[in-house]
Order: structure tokens, then C-alpha cells, then sequence
């Protein structure tokens, strides 16, 4: 834990928001968008917007892959699930994400066999383990989880195991920023770029951010020094009237990103032409499938999924909390039909969805002192 | 004040695994469902154990079911946390362990030595206890049917005369006590899974909270106010319940609050709140701000209470919540437990 707790040295973290109080312009409104949900996470666990400027409003972001998995993709799933014989294996974001039908959890209790992996390739274990069953995985994430399914679907080719297949979700992150980049209400004055994405792609793809729309985004990790202290990058950079990519995350995210993660996501997945988000609709090219080359673990082939679409209901505003024009707690529903508990928009689903995190750590706050 | 009206307003249409994994939907089903059907005053406080008088003497009853997976797991097993879980909400209501009882559901086709292995397990617990198992009853269910074994325990005890707690005696001003490192049962129970293929050194706190309470009996009794061992849920729904049914607020010192490293590490790695970790060992106290430095020393002196810690304090407002003051200065609201704590991983 030594190397954490030196990035959580609170000297050091109160020094940085000094410096940030320093630069700010006092007349100026800033909207900073951090990109990814594990920093929407951790700004709340570690209540860092209370060591900002009131004048600095973080804006959370589209990159929870839980939170933008349309509702029809997680019932194919749970179709899947219910098939004779199968082993549906997801990793423990997914299991309390509900389709119209119930939780894959609660699709457990009543009987199917689901089973939460830490890791693609203990699926493919248990494929091994279970010759007379078919494991299925689903795979979600970004380009962080994407590599890991990449090699486990070459692995399985290579050792011939036929009973397992990967039913594929995994969805780009560029898209989803120039999604958010194009869209008419967006008033966005810079971006925290994702972290464990870059590990994966570098620094590169965001060039167009700075290059096309003239806002500056900061690769960061999620600690609470790396956030602050990325934040202050953003502001020099807004001060001094740039607009670049720059990296605060270089100890672990190399500029030109990890080639043989890349690779191998090249040789087994090919660009969907489309793909749908919860919240921002349907965004070209902005999600994975599996190659032709890879057809035979293809659980979308190799299984008649229904491809249901489930529309979410109109009054949750999921879209304008992900691009930023409303807060949380602006939405029609939040904290009223839409709760953790029992979440109907997207970003009340996971740990990570901003309105769930804002729900956890702020909104009790605000709500104390009415009687409930 | 909580619902007392004869009428159930508990309408889920099916019980899900979440209606008893200890946390808003565990309350839901207590409270909207079995307590209007059964309101007395004995039950009404919905306390770890319900006090009696009779003829002068105050009794504290309790009971527990054990639906562990797996049965065995580094530092106990079920036939321990049978004995301890009971024993433990007996001595969180000021009360020693007079007597136990044991049911054990058992699924045919398991092998005795596994059977015989629980029993002994809960025998050396109840002697570690100092309490006898004076009754039990055995059922064998289809193969199936049951995972294993479950084991339910029921026990009754002497509330200590000097022994004056519950949530109308927390106040504002009052300090948090904890009696050790939070987490360890859980996240050893989580590993022992074999799910997630992460090892840490690490061993389940199961034990008896007895010494602690007698301790602290011993030495600030007038100032003791509120207990709770924090089992399922953690400390954040122990908190949560004592902060909105004293209706007072809570506020915690993020860096009081011991955790060992390897908890802390794999919550880390799992995405956790070592806040919401199930505990079998640890004891969380509420204590007259007089009495707080005598009633830590008391617990500190007991062997494995050495890293007892002030965590927080009560205060007024905001009334029904828990905060946690981060070591920066930051805050952040924690909420009770919504269902068991899974990892994330993307």
C-alpha cells in the first residue's frame, strides 16, 4: 500500500489545491468533464470537490461501461443465461444490473447458472473444468477490458476448446468523447482523460480533442493527488490559452499505449457499424465485435439472442447528466422512482454511474434534516 | 417513530437474496412486514436481542441463522460463527450467555466427518464462550435442497445490572468506539470463495465479544450507552441504523478507523468500502465523551483489542446520516449496505 498512500499524502494534496485556488479565475465558471467512471468514483469517495473552488463543477462522464449497456443488451444476456446447459459467467459489475426481467443475481437465485469471474480467463477455466456444459462470458468494458477477452478468445482457438464462447459488448471510448464533443448543448471547458483506458491505447487517439474542438484533456490516474492534480494541468493550460493532451498518468500509461494489448484486440474483434448507448443512442462505430476469424466463440453466432431494444423510460434525462447539462439531482427521477435500489436510468446503476455515486455520497446529505 | 401500524407494507412480489444480505432491503422486509404482524414491546426496538423482565430479572433473547458459503474458511466456520453470532448479540445488549440452543438443517449426502467437524467446532466455541448448548434438533433435507449444512442458534442471558444501553441514551457529543481492525471476516470469506483467485495472509475475527463488553462494564458502565457488533452490512449499517433510529448524526474520522493492510489492499483491488465488510469479532461502542478515554483503554487492554480506536462522534445535525470526513478534508455521505458487496472489476 506504499505506493497509494503517498499519492493520498494529505500535505501534499492540500498543496495542490492551494495551487489550484491560486489559478482559478474568480469570474470564470469551469466545466471540467472527467471521462471515466472510476474517477467519478473517487472524486466522491475522497470528497474532493470540497477541496475545490466553488467555481470548478466536475462534469461526470460516459466512461462507465456498465452505466451505457442498453437494458436490451443485459436481457440477451440473461437469454443466454437461460439456456440448457449453459455456465454464464460476468464479472461482479454486472451482477446487480437489472434487465426488464430481474438482476442476473436474481436470475441465479431462481435457478440459472451464473457464476461472477474476476477474469475472462477464469471462464475459460471453467469451460475446462466442465466439458458437458458451454460457458459463456459476457464481456463489457473499454479498450481496458477488451485486451484481456482478446486473449482469452486466442487462447481457447489455440487449445481447440469449443464449449465457450464470449458474447461481446465491449464499446470505444473516442466515439463517446466526440459524441459528447458534438452534441449542440455541450459546454464543456476541458476533459480528465480515462486512465486504465490509455494503458491500453496511449495518449494519441485524443489528439482531436485538442486539435478539432480546442479543449485540453489530461490522461490522469485516481488517486486523489493524480485527479487534483490534473485538474491544476488543465487550468495552466486554460490560463495560458493552450489546448493539449498531456499526460499525468505517465507512470503507468505510455504515450503510444501498450502495442501487443492493441494488437491482439485487432486480430479478434472488428469495428461494429454501429452500436447503441444507454442514454446517447446509437453511435457509429463506437463498439467491438468478434472477427470473423473468431465466429465459432461467438456466443452472438452461436446462439439465436433475441437482440431485444428496450427504450428507457422518457422522463430519465441520463442523456443530459452524461453530457454534463444537468446534475444528477436536476433529473425528474433521481432519488424519487430512480434509486439504487431500484434503478431505471443508466448512471443509477453502478458504483461508478454518476448519479449513483452522487446518490451515495451527496444527495443523503442535502436530503437530511426533511423527515423521511 | 418507526412503523407500528397492524397493517404489512412490505409489497416486493418475490423475496430476492438482497431481502437478506443485512441492509435496506433487509429493513424493508422487517419492518413492513414481519413487525406489524408481531409489534411488542419487546420486539419493537428491533435490538440484536429482545430484553424481558421477569420477576426482576432482565433476560436478553436472541436467535441467528448460519447460511455460510464456504463452511470452512481461514480462522473459523460455521459451527463457531453459530456459537459466536449469538453469543455476540447477547453480549452487545449487556447480557452474559446463560444457555444456547442449536438446530443444524443438514443436506443428506453430506459426508458426517463434515457434520462431526461443525459440532466440534461449536462445542470448543461454546467452552471458549463459557456457555453450555443445552437443547437442539436435527433435520435432514433432499439433496439440494440445502447448501450443506445450515445451523440456527438461539440463546438467552442475564442483562448485567450495571448495563443501561440503547439508542435513547446516544447523544450528541458522545464518541464511536471500535473494538479492532474492520473487515477481515468478509473479505477472508470473499477469498475463501476461490471466485476471484486473490490470497492475502489473512483470518476471519470470529470470537467472542464477551471480554470486551465485560470491560467495559467494568470500567465506564455509567457512560456505555449503545453497542452493536457490526456483522453483516459493517460498520456503515450498524451506523446508519443507530443514526437514523437515535436521530442523530455521525460523523467519522476516515484515518481513526484501523483496517489491516491486507483488507485495505483488497478492497482496493475489488473495488470495496472496507466500511461495508461483514465483522465477527469487532464491537462497536457509543460512549459519554467523560467516559471515552477509560472505556478505550478498557478495551485496549484486552488481548486482541489492542488497536481499539476512537472512530467518530454523535452529533445533532444532520440527523440520520453518517459521514466520513476523508483525510484531506473532503467529506463523503455513507449510505446503509444496498445488497452483498461485489468486486468491480471494469
Amino acid at each position: 500500500m506504499r505506493y497509494v498512500d503517498e499519492l493520498r499524502d494529505p500535505r501534499l494534496i492540500r498543496a495542490v489545491a492551494a495551487e489550484i485556488a491560486r489559478l482559478v479565475d474568480p469570474d470564470r465558471h469551469y466545466r471540467i468533464m472527467e471521462v471515466c467512471g472510476g474517477h467519478t468514483h473517487a472524486i466522491y469517495r475522497h470528497g474532493l470537490t470540497e477541496l475545490l473552488p466553488p467555481n470548478i463543477e466536475l462534469i461526470h462522464g460516459p466512461g462507465c461501461p456498465v452505466c451505457v449497456l442498453p437494458m436490451g443488451r443485459i436481457d440477451d444476456g440473461l437469454a443466454l443465461a437461460e439456456q440448457p446447459d449453459v455456465i454464464f459467467t460476468a464479472f461482479g459489475d454486472m451482477m446487480r444490473v437489472p434487465g426488464r426481467r430481474g438482476t442476473p443475481l436474481e436470475y441465479r437465485a431462481r435457478g440459472a447458472d451464473i457464476r461472477m469471474v474476476y477474469s475472462p480467463l477464469d471462464a475459460l477455466k471453467l469451460a475446462q473444468a466442465h466439458p458437458d456444459k458451454h460457458v459463456v462470458f459476457f464481456a463489457i468494458g473499454f479498450e481496458t477490458t477488451a485486451p484481456a477477452t482478446a486473449l482469452t478468445l486466442m487462447k481457447a482457438k489455440a487449445l481447440g476448446i469449443r464449449n465457450f464462447s464470449v458474447f461481446c459488448n465491449h464499446v470505444l471510448i473516442v466515439p463517446a468523447i466526440r459524441a459528447i464533443l458534438d452534441s449542440p448543448d455541450m459546454r464543456l471547458d476541458g476533459f480528465i482523460g480515462p486512465g486504465h483506458v490509455s494503458t491500453v491505447i496511449g495518449c494519441r487517439p485524443y489528439l482531436f480533442v485538442a486539435r478539432d474542438y480546442g479543449k485540453p484533456l489530461v490522461v490522469s490516474g485516481f488517486e486523489p493527488l493524480d485527479i487534483l492534480q490534473s485538474i491544476l494541468m488543465i487550468l495552466r493550460q486554460l490560463a495560458e490559452g493552450r489546448a493539449e493532451v498531456e499526460n499525468q498518468y505517465s507512470r503507468v500509461v505510455p504515450w503510444n499505449g501498450n502495442r501487443a494489448a492493441l494488437a491482439a484486440m485487432a486480430e479478434v474483434f472488428e469495428l461494429r457499424p454501429y452500436f447503441e448507448w444507454r442514454g446517447l443512442g446509437f453511435i457509429s462505430q463506437s463498439a467491438l465485435k468478434i472477427s470473423e476469424a473468431y465466429a465459432d466463440w461467438d456466443a452472438e453466432r452461436r446462439f439465436d439472442v433475441p437482440g431485444v431494444r428496450v427504450t428507457d423510460p422518457k422522463a430519465a434525462q441520463c442523456g443530459e447528466v452524461l453530457k454534463g447539462v444537468l446534475k444528477p439531482a436536476q433529473c425528474k427521477l433521481f432519488g424519487r422512482e430512480c434509486t439504487p435500489e431500484h434503478p431505471i436510468g443508466a448512471l443509477m446503476v453502478s458504483n461508478e454511474g454518476a448519479c449513483a455515486a452522487y446518490y451515495h455520497y451527496v444527495h443523503r446529505l442535502a436530503a437530511a434534516g426533511r423527515d423521511d | 417513530m418507526r412503523e407500528t401500524s397492524a397493517q404489512p407494507t412490505f409489497h416486493d412480489a418475490v423475496i430476492e437474496l438482497v431481502h437478506g444480505a443485512g441492509g435496506k432491503a433487509s429493513r424493508r422486509l422487517i419492518e413492513g412486514l414481519f413487525l406489524p404482524l408481531l409489534a411488542n414491546p419487546a420486539l419493537i426496538p428491533l435490538e440484536d436481542a429482545a430484553i424481558m423482565s421477569i420477576e426482576g430479572l432482565r433476560l436478553a433473547l436472541t436467535t441467528d441463522a448460519f447460511v455460510v458459503k464456504p463452511l470452512r474458511f481461514p480462522g473459523g466456520s460455521i459451527g463457531e460463527l453459530a456459537v459466536n453470532g449469538t453469543v455476540n448479540d447477547l453480549a452487545v445488549s449487556g447480557a452474559r450467555p446463560l444457555g444456547l440452543l442449536a438446530a443444524f438443517i443438514v443436506e443428506a449426502g453430506l459426508p458426517s466427518e463434515v457434520l462431526r467437524a461443525e459440532a466440534e467446532a461449536l462445542a470448543q466455541a461454546a467452552r471458549r464462550a463459557g456457555v453450555s448448548v443445552v437443547g437442539g434438533d436435527t433435520k435432514v433435507v433432499e439433496h439440494g435442497k440445502a447448501d450443506g449444512l445450515y445451523i440456527v442458534t438461539a440463546g438467552i442471558g442475564l442483562v448485567d445490572p450495571r448495563a443501561e444501553l440503547g439508542v435513547h441514551r446516544v447523544r450528541p457529543g458522545d464518541r464511536i468506539l471500535i473494538s479492532g481492525p474492520i473487515g477481515d471476516h468478509g473479505i477472508t470469506v470473499l477469498l475463501a470463495r476461490g471466485e476471484l483467485d486473490l490470497e492475502a495472509d489473512l483470518v476471519s475475527d470470529t470470537r467472542p465479544l464477551t471480554p470486551f463488553v465485560e470491560a467495559l462494564l467494568e470500567a465506564a458502565s455509567p457512560g456505555l450507552h449503545w453497542m452493536r457488533d457490526p456483522t453483516r452490512g459493517g460498520v456503515a449499517t450498524a451506523l446508519n441504523e443507530l443514526a437514523r433510529d437515535a436521530r442523530v448524526a455521525i460523523t467519522l474520522a476516515e484515518e481513526a478507523i484501523p483496517v489491516r493492510d491486507a483488507v485495505r489492499g483488497a478492497c482496493e483491488l475489488l473495488g470495496l468500502d472496507p466500511l461495508y465488510i461483514a465483522n465477527e469479532g469487532q464491537l462497536l461502542a457509543v460512549v459519554d465523551p467523560a467516559w471515552a478515554d477509560t472505556a478505550l483503554a478498557a478495551l485496549q487492554r484486552v488481548p486482541g483489542g489492542e488497536q481499539a480506536a476512537c472512530i467518530g462522534e454523535v452529533q445533532e445535525q444532520p440527523a440520520g446520516v453518517v459521514i466520513v470526513s476523508t483525510q484531506y478534508g473532503g467529506q463523503r455521505v455513507i449510505d446503509m449496505l444496498v445488497g452483498d458487496p461485489l468486486p468491480r472489476i471494469c
